[in-house]
């Protein structure tokens, strides 16, 4: 993470950089803070979902009229930035995913990747939008969507990735998919075991299921 | 059923009333719950009480088996109540959430709640 935060410094200095502490027993909170960031330091863990809400939320009381979320992990480069931000116009959720053209060197395992190919298919049927890379954690927020999230950010594991996609379009919010470069992650371990994903994901298709309206909105 | 079982069933259903009731004496329950409990327990009283009511009502349900009626009628509302309770439990759940994020921003040094449309505007 302060590699991240040294980047994030070096690269968009102008950026206000927010740290979500998501109950951890280690020395993030005062790491983030040396490095420069605000710490919203949660009592607990509530998940990234929790995590990602309390983001959302200090985005829409700061005023802030776009937000980008990256991992602490390092593997989102800071340098495409300007890209995701770029796709934001006239769209709501810019997701950066890692499928794109010039990035084959990410390489994930088979279990990962057949389930990340059956969440791409759920995401495309039931919403329309077609990516690739339904778990990526890079993304740009606009501000409408912003304050949508800040109250309606689904809180629950893996409901971060996917199910915020599904909302937000069902929300008749316009979601996007900007190719970009990652890399491995520099460290901590991936918060996802085959078991526990499998629980996770017949969560998901209940969500899923349950969360179809039955007429869709548009916004203007 | 005979007379000492009805004896029996009464018995416990008062132990059990008087202790629901000094629950709520000492606040360690919530009043809103306590009703629930008061009233399975008036109905035990009544069943209790009157030895063949429960063989009547059942016949009128067309359950030849009176103790059946009963068991339908218990798994019926413990049912209900547990649906009840994961249905708090989540509420509860979301509630405790959104404290824990409030509190997460406060110490963030943000503006709090209230601020946040002049900020938006």
């Amino acid at each position: 993470m302060p590699g991240v935060l040294k980047e994030l410094a070096e690269t968009v200095p102008e950026y206000d950089v927010l740290v979500v502490d998501d109950g951890s027993k280690d020395a993030t909170a005062a790491v983030a803070a040396a490095a420069g960031a605000v710490v919203a330091r949660l009592p607990f863990n509530l998940g990234v979902g929790g995590a990602m809400r309390t983001g959302f939320k200090y985005a829409c009381r700061q005023g802030f009229d776009r937000a980008i979320q990256l991992d602490a992990d390092g593997q989102h480069d800071a340098n495409e930035i300007p890209r995701l931000l770029a796709a934001l116009e006239g769209v709501d959720l810019a997701v950066g995913t890692r499928f794109g053209a010039d990035s084959a060197t990410y390489e994930v395992g088979a279990t990962r990747r057949s389930v990340m190919r059956a969440l791409q298919l759920g995401v495309r049927m039931l919403s329309g939008h077609r990516i690739t890379d339904t778990s990526s954690g890079f993304r740009a927020y606009s501000r409408p969507i912003i304050e949508f999230f800040a109250t309606n950010y689904p809180v629950e594991y893996l409901g971060d990735t996917v199910e915020a996609i599904l909302i937000a379009s069902y929300a008749g919010f316009k979601v996007a998919e900007v190719p970009v470069s990652m890399r491995p992650r520099a460290g901590g371990v991936a918060s996802t075991r085959n078991l526990k994903l499998l629980y996770h994901v017949a969560r998901l298709v209940v969500v899923m299921i349950s969360t179809v309206p039955l007429r869709r909105r548009r916004r203007p | 059923m005979s007379a000492r079982a009805h004896l029996v069933v009464l018995a416990i259903t008062i132990v059990a009333l008087v202790s629901i009731i000094r629950l709520v004496r000492r606040r360690q329950l919530r009043a809103k719950y306590s009703l629930l409990w008061l009233s399975i327990g008036s109905v035990l009283i009544v069943l209790g009480a009157s030895p063949r009511l429960l063989d009547r009502v059942s016949a009128s349900l067309g359950i030849y088996y009176a103790p059946a009626t009963f068991f339908l009628g218990a798994i019926a509302f413990l049912l209900l109540i547990v649906v009840h309770f994961s249905w708090e439990l989540s509420r509860l759940e979301e509630r405790l959430r959104i404290v824990a994020e409030e509190l997460a921003l406060l110490r963030s040094g943000a503006p709090p709640d209230d601020a946040r449309n002049d900020a938006a505007d």
